[in-house]
């Protein structure tokens, strides 16, 4: 990491540990509260709402690296918050059109002023490619039938950015989430996470509400969804180490057999493995935040190859550390299994293992 | 228009690399039988590996990092990429390898006297004195400071008795740097001497090994009353640890290199899996996309590594992750090579040259260098901080 980076980290650490510790999600889920408007207010403030929003829309234009430090951060400690769907996804939507609706849009995300969930995933697997809903031309408009889920932030959200079938090819529209004929229902998520499934039942839309171009979706789509992936990637990595140190404080500290577990190699060397692989996954995502600053166009490969590497990582890193605390690590009571949900949905989220895999495999001639 | 320094340095290459590099020399080879190790007694294979050998020599591009007045280019790492990318581009082979320039070179440059670099590192960079390494012993591998081969004080020189294993190419070498007890009553750590050795010297002798995949490319190494002159010692008496230490962080890193397949050689993975795709199965398959991801992911780790450290410092304690991983990705790739290639893999020089010999020599790599286990308390230790 640069040095700048390493200010911005150890700022947003600082930040999260006294705004967003575990235990403000654990008191968030047994609230059955998904959402903190007042933290998402300060983390604009100090810019991160508009990590990818230019300084002439508003924004601190800091940049995709720099929301993956930031993502980072919030991973370690569980933070919930719009970021990755507002500041992240739908800011780089944003960002790939450059008319007036556009930047006002930017800023609105910039200030925290307005949120926005991404609606794509139409059945069990994330496969945007593949998306049904219907969005047939309707005089000079559209009518959007059909069903999304796994709606990250969906029930908060303010705008609803959906994956829509138009007659020649995809289409993504920009609408507000409470126009008529959305129905957005709470998914009951094992993470406590804010996730819908929305039906839309003749939602009307306009030209004006088309994002880019009609039939070409993913021009405007596919930057938004590596920015996505990229930063949940980092998330992960975050989710690892949270975990992971947890982990090595608790193997120094319980003791069994009249000394610290710690001391065990078998255990040591289970550690030390966790340890590597987060370290190898760390550079997969620093390499992909660089590439999608630097060479955006060529970033596939380097976005794909982190969200496939964070996605193991973080499923060894919640089933080490579970095994490692013994029963305790079973107990609600302490934080671990909020570590191995998260980690779970987060798998899934935007393509699962699987799904990145052949696509680094396709890249690289497979 | 002007270049910037690093565009202009990557210009001048390109041209003196189109110039100078024989058409033979661009078969990016690095199989055992490619390498050029160097050596007094070294035969080159072809005329056009010792031309491509003096013409890197002449320009430091043996050793690029080295400084240039013992006999490397000086390049900065940034300029280092450079050096690797415009090689890979006109898919050079590597004019030179050593253990000189692995390992004795590092430590050295580290370690030595202004007057022991000057002595002994530009005929490694030229390709001129080939080095083996003489940690290991019959009662010392990952145990290592427990070296019982030892250094009598006789004023000005010492007195060498013992025995060395799995010397590599001991056979071959010119010299040996290695670890001598030069004090018995001290704890194992802090009675050992770095001590440079002529292998011509009376009382030398070597006994190859033959290895599971047929060749026998390390010995065992005994010393008999073998004079070392007082100057031949690197760093300071009975503190050869340190050197050795260090010395192991920098082989450590290379040998995960080869790991993640990035020295080159070899086909990459897909390209062999795609030979093979309709008699292979899907579950093959996907076993080589997971070695396919680790891999990329592992090459960028050691880039990382190398971009972060100070030129030439090496990754430190970090190397055994490096090592632990690269290597043990290796001997998954060769297992996936060797399932790819199905029964024609099975045969020595069969229809796929020589892949089961490769693929066996791969599984030293995780005991080459302190084994995984070894690699992995490092990291427990060190890193993490847990009780010893
Ligand atoms: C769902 C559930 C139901 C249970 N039901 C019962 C029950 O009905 N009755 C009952 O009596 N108990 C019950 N237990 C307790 C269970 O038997 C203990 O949790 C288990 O024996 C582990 O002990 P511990 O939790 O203290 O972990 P610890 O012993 O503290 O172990 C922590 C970690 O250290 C490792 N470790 C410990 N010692 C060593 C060593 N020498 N070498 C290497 N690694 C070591 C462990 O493998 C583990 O990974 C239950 C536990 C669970 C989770
Ligand atoms: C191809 C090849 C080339 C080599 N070249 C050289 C060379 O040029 N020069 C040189 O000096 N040496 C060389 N070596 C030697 C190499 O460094 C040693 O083999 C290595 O350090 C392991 O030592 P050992 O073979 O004595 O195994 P041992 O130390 O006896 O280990 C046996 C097993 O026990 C495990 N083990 C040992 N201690 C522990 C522990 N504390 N905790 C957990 N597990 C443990 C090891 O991991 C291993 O699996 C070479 C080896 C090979 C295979």
């Amino acid at each position: 990491m640069t040095e700048e980076e390493t200010m911005l980290a150890d700022m947003a650490r600082g930040y999260l540990d006294g705004a967003m510790p575990v235990s403000k999600l654990r008191e968030m889920r047994d609230a059955g509260s998904t959402h903190n408007a007042a933290t998402w207010k300060e983390m604009a403030d100090m810019g991160w709402a508009g990590v990818l929003v230019p300084e002439s829309a508003g924004g601190s234009g800091m940049g995709f690296a720099a929301a993956n430090v930031i993502a980072h951060e919030m991973g370690k400690t569980l933070a919930v918050s719009p970021f990755l769907s507002s500041a992240v996804i739908a800011a780089t939507a944003l960002r790939q059109v450059s008319d007036a609706r556009a930047q006002s849009a930017l800023a609105k995300i910039a200030s925290g002023e307005a949120t926005y969930a991404l609606a794509v995933d139409e059945g069990i697997k994330f496969n945007p490619e593949s998306a049904q809903m219907d969005a047939r031309g309707d005089g000079n408009g559209f009518r959007l039938n059909g069903k999304k889920q796994f709606v990250v932030d969906g029930v908060m959200a303010d705008r609803l950015l959906v994956l829509a079938r138009t007659s020649d090819g995809l289409t993504l529209f920009d609408i507000p989430a409470d126009r008529a004929g959305i129905d957005r229902e709470k998914s009951n998520m094992i993470d406590a996470r804010d996730v819908a499934r929305i039906t839309f039942e003749d939602v009307e839309a306009t030209g004006e509400d088309v994002l880019g171009a009609v039939d070409s979706a993913m021009d405007v789509l596919r930057p938004a969804l590596q920015a996505g992936q990229a930063a949940l990637a980092a998330e992960m990595a975050g989710l690892s180490a949270g975990a992971f140190a947890m982990t090595v404080e608790y193997l120094k500290e319980r003791k069994q057999f009249g000394v610290e577990i710690g001391k065990f190699q078998a255990l040591q060397h289970r550690a030390a493995h966790l340890w590597c692989e987060i370290e190898v996954t760390s550079s997969a995502i620093l390499n992909a935040g660089r590439m999608l600053d630097e060479n955006p166009e060529n970033a596939e490969l380097a976005v794909s190859l982190a969200k496939a590497r964070a996605t193991e990582t973080a499923i060894l890193a919640v089933q080490e550390g579970l095994q490692m605390h013994g029963g305790i690590g079973m107990t609600d009571a302490f934080d671990m299994g909020f570590y191995m949900k998260r980690a779970r949905v987060s798998a899934e989220w935007l393509g699962d293992y699987s799904y990145h895999a052949e696509k680094v495999a396709n890249m690289r001639g497979f | 228009m002007t270049l910037n320094p690093i565009d202009e340095f990557r210009a001048e290459l390109r041209a003196w690399l189109n110039e100078n590099c024989p058409e033979e020399m661009r078969d990016g080879l690095m199989s055992e039988e490619g390498i050029c190790w160097g050596g007094k007694d070294w035969v080159f294979t072809s005329e056009a590996q010792k031309i491509w050998l003096g013409r890197c020599a002449s320009k430091g591009y043996t050793v690029p990092t080295w400084p240039v007045e013992y006999g490397g280019a000086g390049l900065s790492r940034e300029q280092e990429k450079v050096f690797g990318e415009e090689m890979a581009l006109v898919n050079a082979r590597s004019p030179l390898e050593s253990f000189g320039i692995w390992m004795l070179g590092p430590a050295l440059l580290h370690f030595g006297s202004h007057e022991q670099k000057l002595q002994y590192l530009p005929p490694v960079a030229r390709g001129e004195v080939r080095w083996c390494q003489g940690y290991s012993e019959p009662g010392a591998g990952s145990d290592l400071a427990n070296v019982q081969t030892h250094g009598a004080d006789q004023g000005d020189h010492w007195l060498v008795n013992g025995q060395k294993i799995w010397t590599s190419y001991a056979d071959k070498a010119d010299w040996i740097f290695a670890l001598v007890r030069t004090d018995r009553d001290a704890p194992k750590h802090k009675g050992i001497s770095f001590l440079l050795m002529n292998m011509d010297d009376a009382g030398v002798e070597t006994r190859p090994i033959k290895m599971i995949s047929g060749i026998s490319p390390f010995c065992e190494t005994f010393f008999t009353d073998v004079k070392v002159p007082k100057e031949q010692i690197v760093g300071t008496e009975n503190r050869g640890w340190d050197v050795a230490k260090y010395l192991l962080t920098h082989e450590r890193e290379m040998i995960s290199g080869g790991g993640a397949g990035l020295s080159g050689g070899g086909r990459a993975l897909g390209a062999v899996i795609n030979d093979t795709m309709d008699e292979m199965g899907a579950t093959l398959r996907a076993d080589a996309m997971r070695c396919e991801v680790d891999t990329l992911a592992i090459g960028l780790t050691l880039e990382r590594y190398k971009d972060q450290s100070e030129a030439g410092q090496g990754a430190g304690d970090a190397s055994a992750m490096l090592k632990y991983m690269g290597t043990e990705l290796n001997k998954q790739r060769h297992e996936l090579m060797m399932t790819a290639g199905g029964s024609d893999a099975l045969e020595w020089d069969g229809p796929l040259g020589n892949r089961a010999g490769d693929w066996l020599r791969t599984k030293a790599n995780s005991i080459e260098g302190g084994t995984s286990e070894v690699m992995l308390s490092i990291v427990s230790r060190r890193v993490l901080g847990l009780p010893g």
